[in-house]
């Protein structure tokens, strides 16, 4: 085991594919010569040339596009969003072009791409920079969407999605990138759709995604002092979800408290709620309850955004409701 | 020899012998000089005109079996007919060589033919069966053929833009000297994803061939409503220096010779560029437009006195390339080739329901 940070696991996870796979290539906007938005491929142009690293035009429509192409014809490209809320100027592109290509021609086109955006909300950006698409994204079908939580399931995720034959959006939450963590020194990958348990407990189910099980981890320490012990999963990816790990968490602990630090409204969460409670209606103590951030458009001021946010708080105070059902 | 005697057929039109020395004449205008004509003349036999003229056939009469079919419901959803537009499909495509990749809109059987996928698979996709191109699940709009590099058929437009820079961009990487040709319509000019396009494939030198089939119209929309420049595309592409080459769609050897010089460039340089043919389709936007809300009856009517279902046949007699008999026959083949077609397509199985759930994920 190592000690890296999540910045430095995604970085990782780039250089091994570009050094291992002939067709793997980085495109996306400054990524070459000024580093990265977030500095994941600092350095990557002066070592790996302007053919695997290539800087593109602010056109993402036309970039996560070439990609697609370039996946339909052979490549394995990684497209990079400097920010999942760009990922709507190039929405057509995503939904109709990456996911739904091989449906629509009998399954005769793979589109081997991953799109890697940074996402979420807390460093003032205001309302168009700090949303959570990764919760739009991960409904459509044809396509996987990972969204890790530290530095360990990064890179088994990055693996993974680069050698997809399939689209994936692979959602970084921005506040995560300087979070350290132990890593395996030998080479594992971790699969889609298999959830991770981050805390074992029995009193209630946590469950998140990214830095959403932070927030989570925060809660279950406040709760453990008032000797209640929740038990944390860490979904890993959206799409697929885990829901047998989910489900059986729930039918062990008897009430679940879900969190998205997307929007509560139409958040991810919404639909996971839904599917475990038809499955696990019989194992419930009582209403699975979802925190979320404020169904407003992201303020600049960070009073009003820390407001909007979900925090630990507000995850204890669900599960005091759920708890006292 | 006595072939040095007939006359020849070049891109610009038919070329007399020129018995007294004079300069060849040709019959369009289209600024190829009779050097290029003349090349292509030795390079198109007998046996290819026919062939182009036997494509060309083969839309029509699909197209208007599709109409009749669509009728009697068994096809359904959007039926965008190529009708009046195959010169520019069979000029533009003919000439590609099978590593070549074609990417198009969704008015797209036109070009699949003229790529020469099987007739029986479209037409059965065209009933949304299971032996369809897509396996029934793509329909009129989204047809493909991975194999012979025809990258659909897309339905959003202008979204097919992107893609085909991106597997041009894949052959740069690769470094191979394959040709991708990627069509579109004036309408799609208007879109972001065109400038961006056109931006990305200067920048990269893409080998990309950008197609405009200009048939006036966007939908029911003229092009000089709803375009600053009107229908004048000559100097669109200054911003990106990319090469303009406006030719005649309704004439197929016009179309042809200029798509061939344009595939030898790229080929070649590895530069994108740019064909705007001005065409029109005789009928309407989709079967459920008649055509007659947002164009003079005269206009269409002007454009159908060009058909180059009657033209380029009449050419190919005027100059003997073919007989009456000739053309009665290849006629006939291509009746049969569309009456087994319907054939295949209705005795064909829909899709079991379990495929609903597959080709989502590879």
């Amino acid at each position: 085991m190592t000690e890296i940070t999540f910045r430095e696991a995604i970085t990782r996870g780039l250089e091994e594919a570009i050094e291992t796979d002939e067709s793997v290539f980085i495109m996306g906007e400054d990524i070459g010569e000024y580093g990265g938005a977030y500095s994941v491929t600092k350095g990557f142009i002066e070592k790996y040339g302007e053919k695997r690293i290539k800087d593109t035009p602010i056109s993402e429509a036309a970039f996560v596009g070439a990609g697609v192409g370039a996946a339909s014809a052979g490549l394995r490209p990684v497209v990079e969003l400097m920010s999942i809320s760009f990922s709507l100027v190039a929405f057509d592109q995503i939904v109709n072009m990456a996911a739904n290509l091989r449906y629509m021609s009998g399954g005769q086109i793979k589109v081997p791409m991953v799109i890697r955006a940074p996402t979420g909300a807390g460093v003032q950006l205001g309302a168009t920079h700090s949303q959570s698409f990764e919760t739009w994204l991960a409904e459509v079908p044809g396509m996987y969407c990972a969204c890790p939580s530290n530095p360990a399931d990064a890179l088994g995720l990055l693996r993974t999605a680069i050698k997809s034959d399939n689209p994936v959006i692979f959602a970084e939450h921005s506040h995560l990138y300087g979070s350290r963590g132990d890593v395996p020194e030998d080479y594992y990958e971790i699969p889609f759709g298999e959830a991770r348990i981050d805390r074992v407990g029995s009193d209630l189910t946590l469950v998140s995604y990214g830095y959403g099980v932070h927030i989570l981890r925060e809660a279950a320490d406040v709760m453990a002092e008032d000797g209640i012990d929740a038990e944390i999963v860490d979904l890993r990816s959206l799409s697929p979800v885990d829901y047998p790990t989910v489900v059986a968490s729930v039918q062990k602990t008897g009430r679940a408290v879900m969190l998205d630090t997307a929007r509560r409204n139409g958040g991810a969460m919404a639909e996971i709620v839904s599917e475990v409670q038809e499955r696990a209606m019989d194992w419930l103590d009582g209403p699975i309850m979802r925190v979320g951030a404020k169904d407003v458009p992201w303020p600049y001021n960070r009073g009003l955004e820390q407001d909007i946010l979900p925090n630990a708080e507000d995850v204890v105070a669900a599960a005091m409701r759920v708890i006292t059902f | 020899m006595e072939q040095a005697e007939k006359p020849r057929i070049t891109a610009t039109g038919l070329v007399r012998p020129a018995s007294n020395g004079s300069a060849p004449v040709s019959q369009s205008n289209n600024g190829f000089d009779a050097s290029r004509a003349a090349v292509l003349s030795e390079s198109l036999d007998n046996a290819e005109l026919l062939r182009m003229y036997r494509l060309m056939l083969l839309i029509r009469r699909f197209e208007e079996t599709c109409g009749q079919h669509y009728s009697l419901g068994h096809v359904r959803g959007f039926l965008h007919l190529y009708i009046g537009q195959e010169a520019t499909g069979i000029g533009a495509i003919t000439p590609l060589e099978a590593r070549d990749y074609i990417v198009t809109h969704y008015r797209d059987h036109g070009h699949a033919i003229a790529r020469g996928l099987d007739t029986n698979r479209i037409m059965a996709e065209m009933f949304g069966k299971k032996t369809g191109l897509s396996k029934g699940k793509g329909g009129s709009m989204h047809i493909f053929d991975a194999a012979q590099r025809f990258m659909g058929g897309h339905a959003i437009v202008g979204a097919q833009l992107p893609l085909a820079a991106g597997i041009a961009l894949a052959q740069q990487y690769m470094e191979t000297d394959v040709v991708t040709m990627v069509f579109f319509g004036d309408g799609a000019t208007n879109q972001g994803t065109f400038h961006e396009t056109l931006n990305l494939a200067s920048v990269w030198q893409l080998p990309v061939i950008f197609f405009m089939e200009n048939n006036l119209y966007g939908m029911g929309s003229a092009v000089g409503r709803v375009r600053h420049r009107g229908s004048d595309f000559s100097d669109a592409m200054g911003a990106y220096d990319v090469d303009v080459v406006s030719v005649d769609g309704m004439d197929v050897l016009a179309v042809r010779e200029a798509t061939q010089a344009a595939i030898d460039q790229v080929r070649a340089h590895g530069s994108p560029i740019f064909i705007e043919a001005k065409t029109f389709r005789f009928v309407g936007h989709s079967f459920a437009d008649p055509g007659d809300q947002y164009r003079e009856r005269s206009e269409v009517d002007l454009w159908r006195r060009r058909d180059p279902l009657v033209t380029y046949p009449k050419r190919l007699l005027e100059y003997g390339v073919v007989t009456e008999s000739d053309l009665d026959d290849l006629s006939a083949s291509v009746d049969a080739e569309i009456e087994a077609a319907v054939e295949f397509a209705m005795n064909s199985p829909n899709p079991d329901m379990s495929e609903a759930f597959d080709d989502v994920y590879a």
